[in-house]
């Protein structure tokens, strides 16, 4: 029944063979991630770090901009700190897919050859870089925290390791571009300044037919779904809820605050609410300002996916419970009592004199 | 049901599918099944699969002793009977040089002790911890042959007229037919229950222990406990637990300490304690606290111990079983002995086991061979020995025996040790006529030591 | 028949690993082992295709040989053969050089047991925690890759096409690739199915296949191993943790407590932040 797969072709990742003059790759390439011609937060925010990284090596800072209908992002990554912009814009890449983005990719990455290449580490990110890296071939550190350079030009890219428990720095001596894809909510983004100038590159796709084989069908955008990744405030529950009807109570507070509704694994096993909920290790690393955790107990695969909100308020019986540790805010109470109260106060607040709004939605740019 | 079956024909052997060697699985039939991974479980495993025997060994955890407890104190002899030398692979704390028993009064201790450095040479009992001991003996079992099921549940025997023909268990497709069930579940024992050989343990038949394992550096426990590099020490102790009937422990590993109290479930339920409390109350003594302080509790964990003895003791075969360990009350309370019994039970039922399947007889009379062979085993000499101690406990006296004497012997040794000019006889004789008036009078003192004397002694 | 590779690596369970707080070195010992989260949903995902197109499920997993503990697990679930690729010489890889000893052993299941549909990976590893190594074998194998799929809505076996559910920040994106294709699992593909009393006697008597060096005559030896990767830790280090001086808010009344933590929260640099005015 099954067909025959296409004749094998040699494998990519295949070694440089001898020694290579890495010398002549310079500067700093940001690869900026769009949908709909709007651009990640994220992007900026590697725009504003790579600067800084660009200036330590007296480099270049480039960004590449791939899509359809993008070219105002070319000047938007200029005015965000960008020397030069290589800017693709085709309807072929209307959509994000893995072989005609990384063409277009390699395609520069070969052409200008920046010593250092950088990603948000989003799905999209991730996906990309990770496909260049073999294809190159080099080294590629995932999920940054920090980035910095020494004096022999070497990418120093650190990222959490073993649930978090541990940083690591990662290096890449033998080979260039030095890649790495980096979290977002860690760097700042610079101060949009319109009165930068610099050179937007027009690169063509390049595409072969083999390429666009996979078809990107529609886009569901996120309703009724939750986005933790970009919410600013959550409200999350954990067993301590007792029962799907507990996270009603969370979801009006969610509600009155303007933020969404998360979850521990214990709740998402349960099956009081669904695993696009769920904060943690095998969950989603979340990064808002306010976190509330509401009979959670903080079990280190839960902390280390929340541990860097802004904020944390704790909502537990226990007065032992781990969570307390990490919480700005700490209440010892049962939440049956608390989180109604707070919900009625947050509307009370909002009746009256300087009341809370609703955070507007989560901003993409 | 799945069955696999094999293709054959000119392939090559990698290429045929499935692999030979997968064994055509649907009803499947074992010698015999051992339910428990426990000391006894395993030994019957072991001792069946090397003598032959087609074995599955059945536990409900996620690998065996994942969440089994025990104070620590594994013993030698019995084990050694097993697997000759076992020391010198199986994970062990340490080996213990030194026994201590305390009597506990309210900030103060009457102690006893004994070390002895032929301990060593050889071996008389180590501490030990039995998520690493539990999987270790497994391991020996698989190794002989025995098949693993791990975090499989049994959840009923499958009986046909009246015998015992294999067992069900939480899995899909999870009915396994063997000759042979031994039941090795533990204290609890549901499948002894199921058989209705004995009822719900009464509750001056069980004591509940908790028990934590409080982390220390290798070189403070050294210290704190006068030990070299590999000895051990254990401490065993009595009062200053509410007035219950109960024994606490504290024993040396390489780099925790297991601090545990056991109290009898009764006492418990009438003087509406909760163990911990119990718990707490021992690690703030003093005696206790400088011992311990310092350190992190790594695990906090309960279990319940038989302590019915020999009267509780269900019978131990019938058509298709037989029970082993804890699910047939095989502790000796007195002296913190449980393991030892178990694996020697587990070694019997098996040895039991191999001499029936070479008769190809599994009938209750095949297998009251066991019965025998525990009988004529220390297992039974033992708790016949202690038989007394159960009536004694369940005589109501453990206010008495475990609080005021134990406050009373800690007052008569301050008394006759404190140096203050009343002279010894005056002390002596206020000393005994402390214990007689706790005991409410010379008559009463005198029929409670013969009592004690009497349980002890058989 | 379909085949089908499923990529597991067995990981130590991130809960019981500790830092000593002296030499700041990872504890692994006593670590208990278990099979990749992500990957026993990939597994499934697999053996969901075999129950209903029938299929022959490989699993494949680089690492040393206590990892056929974490095969026989998978064999137990219904994985008809289990292979692990291992050898002194793979140690210390980074994700190009897994990805490129994972891709051989793909070609070598290819030739011993017919051409590969779709290879299955996790999401990412709990311990290397990179999500690079599925791209990484596409790449190699030069198929397509479905990244972070939260649903496989349709598969034509004859056709070869699959619609999947990819999961995105913002929202979920249908796609549709021809066969073969790699696919990478999250959490949502499925629920894991609890093997069945004949799998896991199965699993117990299963010897998992190994393959070495010495199996793969045409591996350059330069691309594996700690050679073969690129990147190098020069550093750890633990964190510093989060200092926090937890405030209680204390008191009977619920409503109290409420207004003071508002209180508390309007003095910090959220109303701002959030727009709270
Ligand atoms: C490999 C692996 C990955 C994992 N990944 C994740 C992950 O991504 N995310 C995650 O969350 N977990 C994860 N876990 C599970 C994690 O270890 C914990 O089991 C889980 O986080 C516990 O959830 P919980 O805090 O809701 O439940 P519990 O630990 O049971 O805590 C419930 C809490 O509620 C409190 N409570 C109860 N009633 C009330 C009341 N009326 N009022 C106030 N408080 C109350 C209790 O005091 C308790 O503290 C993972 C585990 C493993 C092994
Ligand atoms: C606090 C404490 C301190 C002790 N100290 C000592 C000591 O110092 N020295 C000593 O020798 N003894 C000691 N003992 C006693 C000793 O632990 C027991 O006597 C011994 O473990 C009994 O072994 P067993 O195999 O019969 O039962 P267990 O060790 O209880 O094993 C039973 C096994 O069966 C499994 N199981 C139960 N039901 C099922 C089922 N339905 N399906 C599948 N699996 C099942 C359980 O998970 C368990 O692994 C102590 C006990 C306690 C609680
Ligand atoms: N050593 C390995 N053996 C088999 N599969 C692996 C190995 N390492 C990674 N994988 C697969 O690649 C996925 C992503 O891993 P990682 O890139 O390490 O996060 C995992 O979920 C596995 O499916």
């Amino acid at each position: 029944m099954a067909e025959k797969v296409p004749k094998r072709k040699p494998m990519v990742g295949l070694q440089p063979e001898g020694d290579v003059d890495w010398s002549s790759y310079r500067g700093v390439l940001v690869v900026v991630e769009q949908r709909s011609g709007q651009a990640k937060s994220v992007s900026w925010q590697l725009l504003g770090e790579a600067r800084r990284l660009a200036n330590r090596l007296d480099a270049p800072l480039m960004a590449l901009v791939m899509g359809s209908r993008v070219s105002h992002l070319a000047q938007e990554a200029i005015h965000r700190g960008a020397d030069r912009v290589f800017l693709c814009d085709s309807p072929e890449l209307e959509h994000y897919r893995t072989r005609p983005y990384s063409r277009v990719c390699l395609h520069v990455i070969r052409t200008y050859k920046p010593e250092i290449v950088l990603m948000g580490a989003t799905y999209t990110g991730r996906d990309l870089a990770g496909a260049i890296a073999t294809h190159l071939p080099t080294g590629l550190t995932a999920d940054s925290t920090m980035l910095d350079v020494d004096e022999n030009r070497l990418l120093l890219a650190s990222r959490p390791a073993f649930s978090e428990k541990m940083l690591a720095t990662i290096l890449c001596k033998q080979f260039k571009p030095q890649m790495a894809t980096a979290r977002a909510g860690v760097f700042e983004a610079l101060p949009r300044d319109e009165s930068r100038t610099g050179e937007i590159i027009p690169v063509p796709p390049q595409l072969k037919p083999e390429d666009i084989a996979t078809e990107v069908l529609e886009f569901l955008e996120t309703t009724g779904r939750v986005n933790l990744e970009d919410a600013n405030v959550i409200v999350a529950g954990g067993r301590g809820l007792g029962g799907p009807a507990g996270f009603r109570l969370l979801r009006e507070l969610a509600d009155e605050l303007g933020g969404v509704v998360g979850a521990s694994r214990a709740a998402v096993d349960l099956g009081w609410i669904g695993h696009d909920h769920q904060v943690g290790q095998t969950g989603t690393t979340v990064r808002p300002k306010l976190y509330f955790a509401i009979g959670i107990s903080g079990a280190v695969q839960h902390v280390v996916g929340m541990q860097n909100s802004s904020y944390i308020v704790a909502i537990n019986k226990d007065p032992q419970a781990p969570i307390f540790k990490i919480a700005n805010y700490g209440i010892v109470g049962d939440l049956f009592h608390i989180v109604p109260a707070i919900t009625e106060a947050v509307r009370r607040r909002k009746a009256g004199a300087g009341e809370p709004r609703p955070t507007s939605a989560p901003q993409t740019v | 049901m799945r069955t696999t079956v094999l293709q054959s024909g000119n392939l090559p052997i990698s290429k045929m599918w499935p692999r030979i060697g997968d064994e055509i699985v649907a009803d499947e039939r074992f010698d015999a099944v051992v339910v428990g991974a426990g000391p006894a479980g395993t030994a019957a495993a072991y001792t069946m699969a090397k003598g032959g025997l087609k074995v599955a060994l059945i536990e409900r955890g996620e690998f065996p002793g994942a969440k089994n407890i025990f104070g620590g104190v594994l013993y030698r002899k019995q084990l050694e009977d097993l697997i000759p030398e076992f020391w010198k692979e199986a994970p062990l704390e340490r080996t213990i040089v030194e026994q201590r028993l305390w009597i506990l009064g309210g900030d103060s201790a009457v102690t006893f002790g004994h070390r002895n450095l032929k301990y060593k040479e050889p071996p008389n009992c180590w501490t030990g911890l039995r998520v690493k001991f539990d999987q270790w003996f497994a391991g020996k079992a698989e190794q002989a042959g025995a098949i693993p099921i791990y975090e499989t549940v049994v959840t009923e025997l499958l009986l046909e007229n009246g015998r015992v023909v294999g067992v069900r268990t939480d899995r899909e497709d999870g009915d396994l037919r063997a000759n042979i069930v031994v039941i090795a579940d533990g204290v609890n024992s549901l499948l002894g229950k199921s058989l209705g050989i004995h009822r719900e343990w009464r509750p001056d038949e069980v004591s509940l222990a908790v028990k934590e394992v409080i982390a220390l550096p290798k070189q403070t426990i050294q210290d704190r406990f006068n030990l070299e590099d590999d000895e051990g020490c254990t401490i065993e102790f009595v009062g200053h637990m509410h007035g219950m009937a109960g024994l606490g422990f504290l024993y040396t590993n390489q780099d925790t300490l297991s601090l545990g109290v056991g109290v009898m479930v009764s006492d418990l339920r009438n003087k509406r304690i909760k163990p911990y409390e119990v718990l707490e109350g021992i690690k703030r003594h003093p005696m206790i606290q400088r011992l311990i302080q310092g350190g992190e509790v790594k695990e906090y964990s309960g279990h319940l111990i038989p302590e019915g003895g020999l009267d509780s003791m269900p019978p131990l075969a019938g058509d298709g079983w037989m029970i082993c360990g804890d699910a047939a009350q095989m502790v000796n309370a007195v002296h913190r002995e449980g393991t030892n019994l178990a694996v020697t039970s587990g070694r019997l039922a098996g040895e039991t086991a191999i001499a029936a399947h070479a008769k190809g007889d599994f009938s209750a009379a095949a297998l009251d061979e066991y019965t025998k062979a525990v009988r004529d085993s220390f297992i039974y000499k033992d708790l016949k020995k202690y038989r007394g101690v159960h009536g004694l406990l369940a005589m109501g006296a453990s206010d008495l025996l475990f609080e005021k004497f134990p406050q009373a012997l800690n007052d008569a040794a301050y008394e006759m040790l404190l140096v203050d000019g009343v002279p010894k006889k005056v002390k002596q004789k206020a000393a005994v006529g402390h214990l007689r008036d706790v005991a409410g009078g010379n008559w009463k003192l005198l029929r409670l030591a013969l009592k004690g004397w009497r349980a002890m002694n058989g | 028949m379909l085949h089908l590779v499923v990529c597991m690596k067995q990981v130590p369970d991130s809960r019981e690993i500790r830092i000593d707080p002296k030499t700041n070195t990872l504890v692994r010992q006593g670590v208990p082992a278990i099979v990749n989260y992500f990957d026993l949903h990939a597994l499934e995902e697999a053996l969901r295709v075999k129950d209903e197109h029938g299929a022959r499920v490989t699993v494949i997993s680089m690492g040393p040989p206590s990892a056929e503990k974490a095969l026989r697990q998978c064999v137990s679930m219904g994985a008809d053969e289990g292979i692990l690729v291992s050898d002194r010489a793979f140690a210390g890889a980074d994700t190009l050089a897994t990805s490129y000893v994972l891709a051989m052993a793909i070609q070598k299941a290819e030739d011993e047991w017919g051409p590969v549909d779709i290879v299955f990976c996790g999401k990412q590893t709990l311990d290397g925690d990179t999500g690079q190594v599925g791209p990484g074998v596409a790449c190699r194998l030069d198929i397509d890759q479905l990244t972070y799929v939260e649903k496989v809505e349709s598969l034509d076996p004859v056709k070869r096409e699959i619609i999947v559910h990819r999961h995105l920040e913002d929202g979920v994106e249908r796609v549709k690739a021809r066969l073969p294709v790699l696919i990478t699992a999250l959490a949502e593909l499925n629920r894991p199915r609890r093997a069945g009393l004949p799998g896991v006697l199965r699993a117990a008597r299963y010897q998992p296949i190994v393959w070495t060096t010495n199996d793969f005559p045409n591996m350059d030896r330069s691309k594996i191993g700690l050679r073969g990767s690129p990147t190098i830790v020069s550093k750890t280090w633990v964190p510093e943790p989060k200092q926090v001086n937890t405030e209680f808010i204390e008191g009977d009344d619920p409503a109290v407590t409420a207004q003071e933590l508002l209180g508390r929260l309007y003095a910090t640099d959220l109303p701002q932040k959030l727009g709270w005015a």
